[in-house]
């Protein structure tokens, strides 16, 4: 048995994320919103971060951008060492801010949820695409609006030349969303951070958006950190998943293993939610949709042990004794299950 | 070429046009006071004192027989400066208190308590008071309006900015590696230029009838200098035998105030996105 948090970062990893934790204090007491978060994300792959409302996944990908609001009066532990294009390794989260300030933006992009919002109303789209270049390339006015109008070529935005001094508002959200990736890919990163970017979309466009970044990513080679609720984007966009629930990793797979053959409960029981999914015995389409029964417990009073176990069939009470570790239980696979049988030696 | 949307709309309510050209004859009238004038405004006449407006003084003479008009135009100078001084003054450094107590939320308290403890004080008695202490020079009326007037912005740019601050362009431009000062000055303070704008003109209108009250209460600009306030508060005791003393410095006033108030509720309106749709 292997216990993934105490090995080694890879070095051939882009960002090798190792037991990243986040607590926030509340009014109620002290809240854990991330606990003991490990993962690697090689060069030129997408990892999806996979999980409900509240599972962790913002705060996860927030907490390495170093983008939790300072009046959150989060505490952050944990390495996120990042593999920059010189090939320098530094750990995001020990950063100070300027030093991290000058690699967001640059090396480290982020697409948001929400297009709607995520542009300034006052300011036209090539201005602001303009604005990171001129930051961290140090270009001119005039070449950061050239360079603005290449981006959203590269996008894939007709009329890129009109669109450049055009307003967010005279944009659809699709539109919106591109000129976001134009943004995010505009000093051409080796991370992008993408959290939900379809999700405010209509399918059709979100199809679209995906394709798009899949492109990016085969011409740049740059590494995806893919933040969702959608299994079906999972299926067609993401290599590696790692499934998240109540601020840990559950389960990580290959994502054609993990959707042939989920080991942890909650991830068999997330696919089995899924309208149109086979049960694994016999029928061919429920009757009515599946729902895991029971809730997510209060992360204020989190369960002594397994944070699924309350809401799992298999449960006994050596679930509540203490968090299972997260155990290897294939070549590239692990999951925090005592359930689960894990690789043999 | 062609004009902003906005400006285009703005032309097109008649009431908020009215009052633009209103404020603009003043203005030009302002800067061309030594040419639109006629008369020194303070020349005495004492043999045409009071006079009934007629040919030779357009809107009449004062107790010491200068001549109206003139005075208005000379005064409109004087009190639109002072005005637009006060405005400006209150406008910088209300929306930096304003920007700053909303957007960093350690400072929110502090600052915002000081602005409160300056608002408990009724605006023309503060004003009073301070331009007692500080001596009644034209500079110390606009430095005490200016004081008066700043809480008001900076509640006003407080409330804005934390609705702006929590839109998520904002961590947008942050994950852009931008700095916070970077983002303060081009990104959040762009988006509350529409109440820093309403703001401006409804304080320019205030300080102008401030401003003339002050005079009137014999606490403001000394009287030698012609400022619309100067001209009723020194003309008053004449009211009863000639009226146009007072009237015309005070429908000056009135017709100027008026006129900033529309426009700048015209300006409301137009950028208030809730209203558009009445218009």
């Amino acid at each position: 048995m292997t216990m993934l948090p105490t090995i080694e970062p890879r070095g051939d990893a882009r960002l090798s994320v190792r037991g990243l934790s986040a607590r926030f204090a509340t009014e109620e007491g002290s809240v854990c919103a991330v606990a003991d978060v490990s993962f690697d994300l090689l060069p030129g792959r997408t990892m999806a971060l996979v999980g409900e409302s509240g599972s962790g996944k913002s705060v996860t990908s927030l907490s390495l951008m170093g983008l939790l609001p300072r009046s959150a009066h989060a505490r952050v532990e944990g390495r996120a060492l990042f593999r920059t294009r010189s090939g320098q390794l530094l750990d995001l989260l020990a950063l100070d801010a300027p030093r991290l300030r000058a690699l967001r933006g640059n090396e480290l992009a982020m697409i948001f949820q929400e297009p709607m919002t995520s542009l300034n109303p006052v300011f036209t789209v090539g201005e602001q695409i303009a604005e990171g270049v001129r930051l961290h390339k140090g270009l001119g006015h005039a070449a950061a609006l050239a360079h603005a109008k290449r981006m959203l070529e590269l996008v894939e935005i007709p009329a890129a030349a009109q669109r450049l001094h055009e307003y967010p508002h005279q944009l659809s959200g699709g539109m919106r969303q591109r000129v976001m990736i134009a943004l995010a890919m505009a000093c051409d990163p080796s991370l992008l951070i993408a959290d939900e970017p379809t999700t405010a979309l209509d399918v059709t466009i979100q199809a679209q958006i995906l394709e798009l970044m899949q492109r990016l990513q085969r011409d740049s080679g740059m590494s995806i950190l893919f933040i969702t609720h959608n299994l079906g984007a999972v299926a067609h966009f993401a290599q590696d998943v790692a499934v998240m629930y109540a601020g840990r990793i559950v389960e990580t797979a290959p994502v054609g293993q993990l959707f042939a053959s989920p080991q942890h409960p909650y991830t068999q029981g997330l696919l089995r939610c899924l309208p149109g999914s086979e049960r694994p015995h016999g029928a061919a389409r429920p009757a009515r949709l599946f729902a895991i029964r029971g809730q997510v417990s209060s992360p204020l009073a989190p369960p002594p042990g397994c944070a699924f176990a309350p809401r799992c069939d298999l449960a006994g009470a050596d679930c509540d004794e203490r968090v299972p570790p997260l155990l290897a239980i294939g070549p590239a696979r692990q999951a925090r299950c005592l359930r689960t049988p894990p690789l043999p030696r | 070429m062609k004009l902003p949307l906005t400006l285009r709309r703005l032309m097109r309510r008649r009431i908020v046009m009215a009052a633009a050209a209103v404020l603009a004859i003043v203005a030009v009238m302002a800067l061309a006071a030594p040419w639109v004038a006629g008369h020194d405004p303070n020349d005495t006449e004492v043999m045409a004192r009071l006079q009934g407006p007629g040919a030779a003084h357009l809107l009449g003479t004062d107790e010491l027989g200068r001549d109206l008009y003139a005075r208005i135009v000379h005064g409109a100078r004087y009190s639109l400066a002072i005005a637009a001084l006060t405005a400006t003054g209150a406008v910088l450094f209300g929306s930096l208190i304003g920007l700053v107590a909303g957007f960093f939320r350690r400072l929110d308290a502090p600052l915002m308590r000081v602005v409160d403890a300056m608002m408990a004080l009724p605006d023309i008695l503060l004003a009073i008071a301070l331009v007692a202490i500080l001596g009644a020079t034209l500079v110390n009326v606009v430095l005490a309006l200016v004081f008066v007037y700043t809480p008001r912005v900076a509640r006003v740019v407080r409330a804005s900015t934390l609705v702006v601050r929590e839109l998520l362009f904002v961590e947008a431009v942050r994950a852009l590696g931008v700095g916070t000062a970077r983002i303060l000055w081009r990104h959040i303070l762009p988006n509350l230029m529409s109440p820093i704008l309403v703001q401006l003109s409804f304080i320019f209108a205030y300080a102008i009838l401030a401003e003339a009250g002050l005079s009137f209460l014999g606490v403001g600009v000394p009287p030698d200098i012609p400022t619309w306030g100067t001209m009723v508060a020194g003309s008053q005791q004449y009211a009863h035998q000639a009226f146009w003393v007072v009237l015309f410095p005070g429908l000056a006033i009135i017709v100027t105030a008026l006129s900033l108030q529309l426009l700048g509720d015209g300006v409301r309106d137009l950028l208030d996105p809730r209203l558009k749709k009445s218009m």
